[in-house]
């Protein structure tokens, strides 16, 4: 996950593209949560709604 | 020793490729070993093919052929450039992206740690996907100095793009972006012409022949634009693959006046005439993007890779041109190759190998699969209870040539596996071209596939000259070349159409086209090669120097792998006789021929996983439960958490048995989740990116340009091997 918030600092600063902050924040977040589930009791809730 | 494994996965065609210092040693396709055509899983079984012998902890690099950062860019940017239009399209595409593409990183590793049992893995890094296409292009030519032109549907923002490739270097030097692509423009006529996207593009092809191109003006006026140079924009009004759900808009119907074409139904004078001239607009394109080329390098020679390279018509007639004095077709020109152009990337790019000069292409003949030894060919025989002849290598080839001379179908199997879409005489299904039934035959007996779509010949190198106008090298079927005018013959009928299928328009109308054009494999001189062989020995005793060579699969399945495949097409088919290694059978000796049904197995949940959900699932009901009577101030019993207790035990003792609970818990996810996922998505769409969207767009901000003006080219900036942006 740190891994994965490195590599998005580093695109954003690279190719400049702020337009897509607030975008990419809001999926991360949902994204994160079906990695963080993953293999939990929650999963098929989690992994199911998106 | 430096190892690179390359990878291609998760959109189509998977492949795995791997170089040991620079020499690309094996490459295979993921479909081959699943049976499924144009396999997007992870190439765990192509990795392994390629690994045999070596373990993961041996290899010093896994390069992925494409950026997915960029990718997810592209795709987010275009939503803005649509929204409030697309929230269809971006509910169906996001989840995929959440669960899986997005972490592509940790993605890779897993599967990655499973194929090397738990051991350390290689550095992960990243190719741009037409930096992989140039790749694969260039670095496996024959070339020290060369034009490179990739033309695809899309990679991450680039649609065609133009590179110089020297020994050092290859530099990028412009190209075309999203949503402009001649590739997507081909592939909205494939599919309105009632052919599936990404694979009927040879049909449309092949179809092109049967019409008029009278559709050019009108398709060049309101579709696309073409500068002189090549560069070209589309009307995007025509089209709605950008965030539709289809590849084309209403207004395209109405161009045409038509809907598009039901699969399988009549293919009217409309869509063959369509097809023509979409096929006379992408020759256009493609002969002016490469002259641009041409004056801009300077260079001679000139490579090409990307999907639409693969469209051998327009390679053919680029070649005729004689702009350059050479041009290497790379012959896994799709997704696939793109494993190997990766690797070539980073052994060349990244760790600063200069490309060596050796005179020859780098691909091997394609001849980079797995091969099978009489051994494991004879005990599957055995087991499927085949009859068979074991023939020593001369007499087989006599014993073929003859069979084929006497009007029937060979299947073909020898050697190591071809890598990309073409058959090359390893596994091939062959027969003779001069037979004025034989299309007809394989196409409707064989193959089972549409009766317009011709065969291609492989000739002998020496004799090419006495059958084809060219007389150029052509070993990977890349490129259409025409009969000689001596061998053509004028239909006396006056059949019209798909009609005229059944003409015969020359001393071999097995491979003649309506045009008298052929997809030409030359076989050159090699005593070692058993394709070579058997043409020569099929020479000897006919007089003709030319085989039909069709791939060695039926319609729908990909080129068979393994000698069971094999069998598994022979037994299926109408074919005569099958050679396979060192014996021979025949169809009509095969009583007792048994092949068990093919199997693909369902993803299933091992113990261990059920056994963690067990688990968890009496933790997470136990502390509900308790929550329950906590709120309501219940009194707490022992006998309370009994049932969790069991479920607990139960788990661990019988996983098997949570299978079933585990379903049910899962549907219940799936159930919830028809309500939840379209409130959560319409929430981010409509409060988050369509207003940006219509914000970018005032102040145009937009990356994605949907106006319809020349001038198209641009350049993208690379960070790196190490990034996935």
């Amino acid at each position: 996950m740190i891994e994965f918030i490195n590599d998005l600092l580093m695109f954003m600063g690279h190719h400049k593209n702020y337009w897509l902050i607030p975008i990419l924040l809001v999926l991360s977040i949902v994204g994160g949560l079906i990695v963080l589930t993953e293999g939990s009791v929650v999963a098929p809730f989690i992994y199911t709604l998106f | 020793m430096t190892r690179i494994l390359g990878l291609s996965a998760y959109y189509h065609d998977s492949a795995a490729a791997l170089l040991e210092d620079g020499e690309l040693v094996a490459a295979a396709q993921e479909e081959r070993f699943t049976r499924q055509k144009h396999e997007a899983r992870f190439p765990a079984a192509a990795a392994r093919y390629c690994l045999a012998g070596t373990s993961l902890d041996e290899v010093d690099y896994v390069v992925f052929y494409d950026k997915p950062l960029l990718k997810f860019e592209r795709m987010l940017e275009t939503h803005l450039a649509y929204a409030p239009n697309g929230f269809n399209r971006f509910r169906q595409a996001m989840p995929v992206w959440l669960k899986e593409k997005l972490w592509l990183k940790k993605m890779l590793r897993q599967e990655l740690s499973q194929l090397s049992g738990g051991d350390a893995i290689p550095r992960l890094l990243f190719t741009q996907h037409h930096q992989a296409h140039a790749g694969s292009a260039f670095y496996c030519s024959p070339f020290q100095q060369s034009a490179v032109l990739c033309i695809d549907g899309v990679g991450e923002w680039a649609t065609t793009s133009a590179w110089s490739g020297t020994p050092d270097n290859l530099k990028p030097l412009w190209q075309i972006d999203f949503p402009h692509s001649i590739g997507l423009l081909y592939s909205a006529f494939t599919y309105y012409c009632g052919f599936s996207v990404n694979s009927g593009e040879y049909k449309l092809m092949g179809l092109a022949p049967y019409g008029k191109p009278r559709f050019v003006e009108l398709i060049k006026s309101e579709l696309i634009s073409i500068d002189p140079d090549g560069t070209y924009a589309l009307n995007l009004d025509y089209f709605d693959y950008c965030v539709g759900e289809r590849m084309i808009s209403e207004k395209f119907r109405a161009l045409f006046g038509a809907p598009e074409r039901l699969p399988e139904t009549e293919i009217t004078s409309l869509y063959r005439d369509l097809a023509a001239s979409i096929q006379a607009i992408t020759e256009e394109v493609v002969v002016k993007l490469a002259s641009s080329l041409r004056r801009e390098t300077g260079h001679t020679n000139l490579c090409l890779a990307g999907g639409v390279a693969l469209n051998c018509v327009a390679n053919g007639v680029l070649r005729r041109t004689g702009m350059f004095e050479h041009i290497w077709v790379q012959p896994a020109a799709g997704d696939a190759g793109c494993a190997i152009g990766a690797a070539f990337n980073v052994w060349h790019e990244h760790l600063g190998n200069p490309k060596s000069d050796t005179g020859q292409d780098r691909m091997k003949g394609c001849l980079l699969g797995p091969a099978y030894d009489n051994s494991i060919i004879e005990s599957e025989l055995i087991k499927a209870g085949a009859k068979y002849q074991k023939m020593e290598t001369q007499h087989l080839l006599r014993s073929t040539a003859s069979m084929l001379a006497n009007g029937n179908i060979v299947g073909w199997y020898q050697g190591r596996m071809e890598f990309g879409p073409r058959a090359l005489g390893a596994r091939s299904i062959l027969a003779d071209a001069r037979n004025p039934n034989m299309q007809q035959t394989l196409n409707l007996r064989i193959k089972f596939r549409e009766s317009f779509r011709p065969f291609a010949p492989a000739v002998l190198r020496e004799h090419l000259a006495k059958y084809f106008v060219s007389d150029q090298n052509s070993p990977y079927m890349m490129f259409v070349d025409y009969l000689v005018p001596e061998l053509r013959l004028t239909p006396d009928s006056k059949r019209d159409g798909l009609d005229r299928v059944n003409e015969v328009r020359s001393a071999l109308p097995g491979i003649t086209h309506l045009d008298y054009s052929a997809r030409v494999q030359t076989v050159g001189q090699d005593d070692k090669d058993p394709f070579y062989q058997l043409l020569l020995a099929f020479q000897q005793q006919t007089g003709c120097a030319v085989l039909i060579n069709t791939s060695f699969n039926v319609r729908g399945e990909p080129i068979v792998q393994s000698p069971l495949d094999a069998l598994r097409c022979f037994h299926a088919t109408e074919m005569d006789a099958l050679v396979i290694g060192s014996f021979i059978l025949h169809k009509k000796d095969q009583t007792t021929l048994s092949i068990p049904e093919l199997q693909i197995p369902a993803p299933v949940m091992t113990n261990a996983a059920l056994k963690k959900f067990s688990r968890s699932l009496a933790i997470l009901l136990s502390g509900f439960a308790l929550t329950v009577v906590w709120v309501n101030q219940l009194p707490i019993s022992p006998w309370l958490v009994l049932p969790f207790l069991v479920l607990f035990i139960w788990g661990e003792i019988i996983p098997g048995h949570m299978r079933a609970i585990h379903r049910g818990w899962h549907q219940l996810g799936v159930g919830l989740a028809r309500i939840t996922s379209p409130v959560i998505f319409s929430l981010v769409f409509f409060f988050i990116i369509t207003p940006l969207g219509l914000i970018q767009r005032l102040v145009r901000r937009s990356k994605i340009h949907r106006e319809y003006k020349p001038d198209r080219r641009s350049t993208t900036s690379n960070p790196g091997f190490e990034y996935p942006f």
